[in-house]
């Protein structure tokens, strides 16, 4: 006994304040992220040679149609440069000893043979090399070099040898690399290397790999030059991919006029007996896109359902249909065989019960998702468990934990999904081990500590100017000693120096000494773009003292040099100008306070349902405060009501083990009858009033300080009367049912029919999108009714059958055991009739027979969906958030700022967000509780810099800002004018073009700071 | 042969990022066009337009973000907005609302900011020069003329 507790004890004492994230891929990336920001070091681990994963790949992302690099290059730029995150690319897990809170990793670093230090991404190298291969970013429809980087835009920006098809590597001979590089960073004697390394948990997103379809030559893949795959064709769109965007066909380029996409490629068969939950909104948006390049393309997209269950799918999949007019045609294709001369694809399927046959000129492969590559390997390596399907094992309730404790996992290793679900996890993910190695969070991250800045109010501008040669991507083009010698006449210039690559660790210090040395007040940097490097001379100018405002780049590499090889005087000229313009500017530039405010760290929760339970656990385990509030007299929620799932655990004993967890929290207040009524204040600081009823007619007002808020106001079962609902105990909803069947109210063995209606009060005109469960509900209740009587006949009508990731297998199993699937569509809705022998009659078409059926069955189980909380439409007003059309809460960004609302501070969970499972709440409200986490685990937040201010005396309260501000920021304050809280302010400066006397202005972008600028192009003869 | 003077406004997020890729494309345009940053294509107001061309630029076009997926939610649309605003202002006082445009693009998009580099430089150079300058010209040389007439000499350095 004494033994296990000194066991315990030394436990507790040796946790690790560090993480290993396996796989940098955009879940991994964000679980990265959110704990490097919350007080730990991590290791991010990548077998490839750069960070970003599949989604590099992708074009646009469904629903919004945003470009995918656009949306996370800032993530990727992020996780570079991040003090506390080391970035491992090419390295692989081996062995990992120990146990929660105490692992020792070893990890095998592969060679790359350039150095990560020394190479500047200049590209010479990958020009000089003489190898070409097919190039995998664009899956083979380009080529590479045998060294080479993976993408573009890849980060780290640093190539990598492609050893086993390198000439010297393997021959002895070439070099070609090796003598062109300016900066000697090929390493030819780079060797594998074996890290160890301390960690406290292990998070395993390492992905996913699209289904082999090599083996489904009946589709023609690898045979027929005009059948690819999704991603392909993803890499064909991309502007910058192999075509620049042009859409064509491999066989002869070209537009092609008629597209087939062919559904459940390598999923939703016999083998892979689950849904690849992505491909029919990725299908319907390149569908979009072909429609938004080139409308008069005919595209048709062969399906068996139509899997719109995420929020706004079902709108968008409307819109395919209806505006772009895409053809969605309800049949799988049996064969595809090619004409030889034309290369064109004739799709035979069986169209309304007779063999049909179109001609096509590109046919598109909606190829699924299948385990990474490396699964096995990982389990085994790591002492993990896989489920039958080969992805990572998890539990229902626990959807982010593997089978091994202190070891997590998110993105679609666990389970097929989605980018933002991806995402979701990723935060949940940094929630648990946050959670987990709270006792550690701070000890070992770093933190820079800069000198005290001057003050250079008053001075005369002394500005410094450096050029950058970048080795010879500027020097070759542009006359660097030309530039330089006019540089150094330009007005307020008193230092200007050339550096061979100013972005090196001396070239830094060079500048920070020589800033001292000269007294210099303002920098200008001429060299690349602001977007990769501002952060890194900004840091320079800091370490000499000065503020990071006073600095400005001219960018002579991409918008200059590289543009203008062809007229290298032109581009030195040019770069004259935007260096003049650069210096008119920088003598204007103002240092900028970042103020620092103090956090309260408590959070404050609404809704005790199952996802506010568990976001309140996962926040009170970092050791923060947590103040529940429930607007009914019982916490629990909509779950409470769920008896039994598909493995036969009652959920409702999870919500009873949840509720009693939050009773024992000495963190935890719970307060039920409670409201919130107003808010307050500003992230960190919000102040809230709580209207709490104590008995009927009377109520009492709790005020609470806080510094984060998570709504988790949940949602409601839909009430219509819709298929004579309420006329009589035969016509029940599947929740009634399955509470009636547990409390013995229903008999099955007494029951020879029972029908099911789905979609009853989703995606409808009222309530135009899929409630997401009620597919699996409806399933569960069918099976579970077949399994306690075999003989009773159970018929399901509805429109698509919604069960994605591994819920197929029970929609499978549904089908194996007789249950009969009839589908109906808005059109042909199904009619309840006058009830006939004590039986409920229901009328219904069949669509696939093109049948009308008269059943009469001993039940009817309506399908109801999920609704918004009514609750929704008062306190979104008080919140000053937004919602979508469907009345649900709106988040900053569907795709990377799942759980965040706009609106700093507040976070976002469970049905408040859309209808969900009960997992996929939990992992929701983990996110939610992480990404609050990084607030509350600050010691201060920084707010100012580049923010939008109010002239108070010339402030007219004309409310124009108060309306244009996409953030609802801009308030009319005691004084009755405009007031912008600083930590609120996101920069934009939309406010300053609206306001009528230009009594706003955007700090750094003021315009005596802009204008300057652009009258300097004229201001030739100043020199 | 007229070389006209551009200035394209690129946001910070995607018309920025679009100019930055065209060039690590190595995609050749005109030098005639300079970039400026701003934060958003919001940000921008008919006083910097046409200050821009009070200023003498030729021609000036902005790179903003693709429908719907503007950093700042709806700065593209306030742009826009602003654009056909400045463009109508522009006709009026005979400089030509043609001069003026604004373009919505992704960040991967380098190529599309490069071909509208082209298209732009090659639009402007038919237009001929922004008409201030002609004023301003012409208004110098009157003055010439009247100090001529009062006997002043006039070096021309």
């Amino acid at each position: 006994m004494l033994l296990q507790n000194e066991q315990n004890l030394t436990k507790k004492i040796s946790k690790t304040g560090a993480v290993m994230v396996i796989g940098a891929g955009v879940s991994g990336i964000q679980a990265s992220l959110d704990l490097a920001d919350s007080g730990y070091k991590i290791y991010l681990v990548e077998k490839g040679p750069s960070i970003g994963g599949k989604m590099t790949q992708l074009d646009k992302t469904f629903p919004t149609n945003d470009c995918a690099t656009c949306i996370l290059a800032p993530k990727l730029v992020e996780c570079i440069r991040h003090r506390n995150i080391e970035t491992m690319t090419l390295c692989e897990v081996v062995k990992v000893d120990g146990y929660a809170g105490s692992f020792k990793v070893t990890i095998k670093r592969n060679p790359r043979y350039v150095d990560l230090d020394k190479c500047t991404g200049c590209g010479q190298c990958e020009k000089a090399c003489p190898v070409k291969l097919p190039n995998e970013f664009d899956l083979g429809l380009s080529q590479r070099k045998a060294i080479y980087r993976f993408s573009p835009q890849a980060d780290p920006n640093v190539p990598v040898i492609d050893a086993p098809n390198c000439r010297y590597l393997t021959m002895g001979k070439c070099e070609a690399c090796s003598k062109i590089c300016p900066t000697g960073a090929i390493n030819f004697e780079d060797r594998k290397e074996l890290i160890n390394l301390d960690v406290g948990a292990l998070i395993l997103a390492v992905g996913f790999e699209q289904s082999d379809i090599s083996k489904l030559k009946e589709l023609g893949y690898g045979r027929y030059p005009n059948v690819i795959t999704a991603l392909q064709f993803e890499r064909i769109m991309n502007s910058s991919g192999p075509f620049l965007g042009h859409i064509q066909r491999l066989s002869d380029g070209k537009k092609p006029e008629k597209i087939a996409f062919i559904q459940c490629v390598g999923s939703r068969n016999k083998e892979k007996d689950y849904c690849s939950s992505v491909c029919c909104m990725q299908a319907t948006k390149e569908a979009i896109m072909i429609k938004e390049h080139i409308p008069e393309i005919d595209v048709s997209i062969y399906y068996m359902d139509i899997r719109v269950y995420g929020k706004e799918f079902d709108q968008y999949y409307n819109r395919a249909r209806d505006k772009y007019k895409v053809k969605y045609i309800r049949s799988m294709p049996s064969s595809i065989e090619e004409d030889p001369l034309t290369h064109n694809l004739f799709v035979t399927s069986v169209q309304e019960n007779s063999l049909k046959t179109d001609e096509y000129d590109l046919v598109i492969l909606s190829t699924g998702v299948e385990p990474s590559v490396d699964a096995q390997v990982i389990s085994k390596n790591i002492d993990f468990d896989l489920n039958k399907y080969g992805f990572c094992k998890t539990d229902r309730y626990s959807p982010v934990e593997t089978t091994r404790d202190g070891i997590y996992v998110c993105g679609p290793f666990s389970e097929p999904k989605d980018i933002a679900e991806s995402v979701t996890q990723g935060c949940a993910t940094a929630g648990l081990a946050g959670a987990l190695l709270s006792s550690k969070r701070g000890t070992l991250v770093k933190k820079k500590i800069f000198p005290e800045e001057l003050d250079v109010i008053g001075q005369e501008p002394r500005i410094g100017v450096f050029i950058c040669h970048c080795g010879n991507n500027i020097a070759g083009v542009v006359d660097i000693n030309s530039v330089k010698k006019y540089s150094e006449k330009l007005p307020n210039v008193v230092y200007c120096e050339d550096m061979k690559y100013a972005c090196t660790q001396d070239s830094l210090q060079q500048i920070s000494q020589i800033i001292k040395e000269n007294n210099l007040n303002r920098v200008v940097v001429a060299s690349c773009s602001p977007r990769t490097h501002e952060s890194l001379f900004r840091e320079s100018l800091r370490n000499a003292g000065l503020n990071q405002f006073l600095f400005e780049m001219a960018n002579i590499r991409n918008q200059c040099s590289w543009v203008h090889s062809n007229q290298p005087e032109k581009a030195t000229e040019k770069s004259k100008d935007l260096i003049r313009m650069s210096v008119a500017r920088a003598a204007s530039l103002e240092s900028l306070e970042l103020f620092s405010i103090p956090i309260n760290k408590k959070a404050l929760i609404l809704g005790a349902g199952v996802a506010g339970m568990t976001a309140a656990l996962t926040i009170s385990k970092q050791g923060f405060e947590v103040v529940l509030i429930e607007k009914k007299n019982e916490p629990g929620g909509l779950a409470k009501r769920i008896e039994y799932d598909f493995e036969g655990k009652q959920p409702k004993k999870f919500v009873e083990e949840l509720i009693n967890k939050i009773g024992k929290d000495p963190n935890i207040t719970l307060l039920t009858n409670s409201e919130l009524t107003h808010i307050a204040g500003f992230v960190g600081n919000f102040k809230s009033k709580i209207k709490r009823r104590i008995k009927d007619g009377e109520f009492e007002q709790i005020d609470i300080e806080h510094g984060v808020l998570i709504v988790a106001t949940g949602g409601e079962e839909y009430q219509g009367t819709d298929y004579g609902y309420g006329a009589n105990n035969k016509i029940l909803s599947q929740l009634e049912f399955e509470h009636k069947l547990v409390e013995k109210e229903i008999n099955p063995e007494q029951l020879e029919k029972v029908v099911m209606i789905q979609c009853v009060g989703s995606r409808t005109e009222e309530h135009p999108y899929c409630s997401r469960v009620c597919c699996g509900e409806a399933i569960k209740n069918a099976l579970k009714l077949k399994e306690i009587n075999p003989d009773i006949e159970i018929v399901i009508l509805y429109k698509d059958i919604m069960t994605y990731g591994f819920l197929e297998q029970y929609y499978t199993k549904a089908r194996d055991m007789g249950i009969v699937f009839l589908r109906y569509d808005d059109n042909n809705k199904p009619e309840v009739l006058p009830e006939m022998n004590g039986k409920v009659r229901v009328k219904t078409i069949d669509l696939s027979l093109r049948r009308e059926f008269l059943i009469d069955c001993d039940l009817l189980l309506l399908s109801r969906g999920i609704i918004p909380s009514p609750s929704n439409e008062e306190l979104f007003k008080i919140l000053r958030v937004s919602l979508i059309e469907q009345g649900f809460y709106e988040e900053a960004h569907p795709k990377l700022r799942p759980v965040d609302f706009a609106s700093e501070g507040f976070f976002l969970c469970g049905l408040a967000h859309t209808p969900r499972h009960i997992g996929e709440a939990v992992a929701q409200a983990q996110a939610a509780a992480s990404r609050a986490t990084v607030i509350l685990s600050q010691k201060e937040l920084l707010a100012g810099g580049e923010v939008s201010v109010v002239d108070q005396d010339k402030c007219v309260a004309c409310l124009n800002c108060v309306r244009i501000c996409p953030y609802q920021v801009p308030f009319i304050n005691e004084n009755g004018v405009a007031q912008i809280e600083v930590t609120n302010c996101y920069g934009c400066g939309i406010c300053v073009g609206v306001c009528p006397v230009r009594a706003i202005s955007l700090k750094n972008y003021k315009d005596e700071q802009v204008i300057p600028k652009i009258e300097a192009l004229f201001k030739k003869e100043l020199v | 042969m007229f070389e006209p003077e551009i200035i394209a406004f690129c946001c910070e997020y995607c018309g920025y990022s679009a100019a930055d890729l065209a060039g690590a494309m190595r995609v050749e345009y005109p030098p005639n066009v300079v970039i400026v940053r701003v934060p958003c294509a919001g940000y921008l107001t008919p006083v910097h337009i046409l200050r821009v061309f009070e200023e003498g630029y030729d021609g000036v076009f902005i790179a903003s973000c693709l429908e719907g997926s503007c950093q700042y939610r709806t700065g593209n649309e306030r742009a826009e907005k602003m654009v056909s605003i400045v463009k109508k202002l522009l006709d009026e006082v005979r400089i030509g609302g043609e001069r003026l445009e604004i373009y919505k693009m992704a960040s991967s998009m380098g190529k599309y900011f490069a071909d509208i580099a082209i298209n732009m430089t090659e639009k402007i150079k038919k237009l001929g020069p922004n008409p201030i300058k002609l004023i301003e010209e012409r208004f110098e040389e009157e003055e010439h003329k009247q100090l001529k007439e009062m006997g002043v000499r006039i070096s021309n350095t």
